[in-house]
């Protein structure tokens, strides 16, 4: 036995058939860090779900009320963080962003893992979906993101349901492609052999047998992709591309805090400040259990 | 080795029909009157009447979509609602400040992430290794608008460097260039040189154990020469294919930042474009930044198989 065998870098162990160098170093790009900043993490995103859950107890004011004596108030006794250009409250209603942010995270997550998972297992499976589902997915991939939900939410009334959907449209293809070639190196696997050999039902045997081993990274999967639509939320609201804005989200505040920029900042930080520390805490998360799932990974990045 | 470049770029041409194809679903799949998206609120009868005529809205859907393409083929991207210009001749307008920009982040990106990449992965689980490991978290979730305002609030407001806002042309002198471009060009480039930083240093790790770094230090080379002559060129590899999938970041990041700065770039063009829901140019904009993303990419498969002996198909 040589050295290159004993270097689990180089054995190719966790099975990623695919896109050699790039997708294997990219999935280890963010790996050492300390347990403190799991649980800093941690805490941060409880207190965020905190104050969505409990805005309405936690507010002081309706976010939504006007108050045209208040316009672009300092911080006060009863304006915690001032107020905005039409004299709502700010603290309120960044308060109020957080249900939002949260909302479209959790929501984005399971509806793309919902529906790639499914696509994934049957390109993996069958030879004649995956050239065709494949080909498609890798349009979809190659139209950028961020323009395919502008187009998606331009072209129907902006509500909640869209930008979710327009959202999660761009990260299917990440989840199809990841399910998929786990289900091709698992279908190499003697157990898997076995299942077939033993005539167990197809459809038996894509939950049982292949599904399972697509769980463990569809988590981490999963956590990136709510980070990544709290952002990409915040950006189309900011871009006035998102939902209402009516609606109190960390993307509207900021996004008509911008003409005030140069006489009150505090318009946009207060949000920016707490939509960067969400998606900060959730990408350590998602860092930490990508870490704690992938035994390997851990070993080789220590 | 021809035969494989000439079977890559045929290999690309599916794609791109799969793009085009979303594209034109996108607007006829859409709830209500393409007609009416097309033509905005405030068409009368008439304008929908042509516009229907012309986008064939009567014909079946796939014989629409067959013209549709052979117009894209020959470069008729299609008219702005509002300014009555073509969509072609507006994104040529848009382009250099868009190009401006793109250009100094990638310089930028390069003079900053692979020497801190290097040099982690060379002082490996030192202070700096952690420092610049951390800092790329940070740099990978601080969203870029809330990055440019800390830039602007620090540099152009407090402390009076820079300009808060704007574009000047290089050829209108390189002075106002440079002034304008540097806190746009540093939004911008954050999120790459995350990227890069790490990607660089992930990839120099895995290189620093080959035996051919061994040897080179066994002879005597410096550490300098070992790093950016042997290591570096070997590590370059997966660097390359981040800015390719990266592009897609660059695009959303180019969007934000010209937003922030008020650059009338590319980026601005479309914003403007969906609070106008002037569809056509968000349509021609999708259309060739895809087109790019997919060029892009092939370029850098490309050049692995030019530049690296061991990729044959």
């Amino acid at each position: 036995m040589n050295m290159q065998t004993l270097n689990p870098s180089r054995t190719g162990g966790d099975a990623m058939p695919e896109g050699r160098g790039a997708s294997r170093l990219l999935s280890r790009l963010f790996a050492t860090r300390p347990k403190a900043v799991t649980l800093i993490a941690a805490v941060v995103l409880a207190l965020i779900v905190a104050i969505a859950l409990f805005a309405p107890w936690l507010a002081n004011h309706d976010p939504l009320a006007l108050s045209p004596a208040n316009r672009l108030k300092g911080m006060s006794e009863s304006y915690w963080l001032g107020t905005d250009a039409y004299g709502r409250d700010l603290y309120s209603r960044i308060l109020y962003g957080a249900q939002v942010s949260l909302i479209v995270g959790v929501g984005v997550a399971i509806l793309s893992v919902a529906i790639g998972l499914p696509l994934g297992l049957l390109a993996g499976y069958f030879r004649a979906i995956d050239a065709i589902l494949m080909r498609i997915m890798d349009g979809l991939m190659a139209i950028p993101g961020i323009l395919l939900a502008i187009a998606i939410v331009s072209l129907t009334s902006a509500n909640l349901w869209t930008v979710m959907l327009a959202i999660m449209v761009p990260e299917i293809p990440q989840v199809v492609r990841l399910v998929r070639s786990r289900v091709l190196s698992a279908r190499e696997e003697p157990f898997v052999e076995a299942a077939v050999l033993m005539g167990t039902p197809t459809l038996k045997l894509m939950i049982r047998h292949l599904m399972p081993s697509t769980i463990a990274p569809l988590i981490v999967q999963g956590t990136y992709i709510c980070a990544s639509a709290i952002l990409t939320e915040a950006i189309l609201s900011f871009l006035g591309a998102g939902i209402g804005t009516e609606i109190p989200s960390w993307g509207n505040i900021m996004s008509e805090g911008r003409i005030y920029f140069q006489i009150k900042p505090s318009l946009i930080f207060w949000a920016g400040l707490l939509l960067s520390a969400c998606i900060l805490s959730i990408n350590l998360l998602g860092d930490s259990a990508r870490d704690a799932l992938d035994p390997k990974m851990k070993r080789r990045n220590a | 080795m021809l035969s494989y470049f000439v079977r890559r770029v045929i290999a690309a041409i599916p794609v791109m029909l799969v793009v085009a194809l979303f594209v034109f679903l996108l607007l006829r799949l859409s709830p209500g009157d393409p007609a009416a998206i097309i033509a905005g609120d405030m068409a009368t009868p008439e304008q929908l009447a042509r516009i229907r005529a012309a986008l064939g809205l009567d014909e079946p859907l796939y014989i629409q979509f067959f013209v549709w393409l052979g117009e894209l083929l020959r470069g008729d991207f299609g008219t702005s609602l509002i300014s009555q210009t073509p969509v072609l001749t507006m994104i040529h307008q848009r382009l250099e400040p868009t190009l401006s920009l793109a250009l100094v982040s990638i310089l930028f990106t390069v003079l900053i992430s692979v020497p801190l990449g290097v040099i982690a992965a060379w002082r490996h689980g030192s202070f700096i290794d952690n420092f610049v490991m951390s800092a790329s978290v940070v740099g990978f979730s601080v969203p870029v608008f809330v990055i440019g305002y800390l830039l602007i609030q620090l540099f152009a407001i407090e402390l009076r460097w820079f300009p808060v806002q704007g574009f000047r042309s290089l050829f209108d002198g390189v002075g106002p260039f440079v002034s304008r471009i540097v806190l746009p060009a540093l939004t911008l480039s954050s999120i790459y040189i995350a990227l890069i930083s790490r990607m660089t240093r992930a990839s120099m790790l895995e290189v620093l154990d080959e035996d051919y770094i061994r040897t080179a230090r066994a002879k005597g080379l410096g550490e300098r020469a070992v790093l950016f002559r042997h290591a570096l060129r070997n590590a370059a590899v997966p660097i390359l294919t981040v800015i390719g999938t990266g592009f897609a970041l660059m695009v959303s990041g180019v969007v934000v930042t010209e937003s922030v700065f008020n650059i009338p770039g590319l980026g601005r063009l479309i914003v403007d474009a969906v609070l106008a829901r002037d569809y056509p140019v968000i349509q021609g904009l999708i259309l060739l930044t895809s087109g790019l993303y997919v060029v892009i990419n092939l370029l850098i498969d490309l050049s692995y198989a030019a530049t690296d002996p061991r990729i044959r198909y």
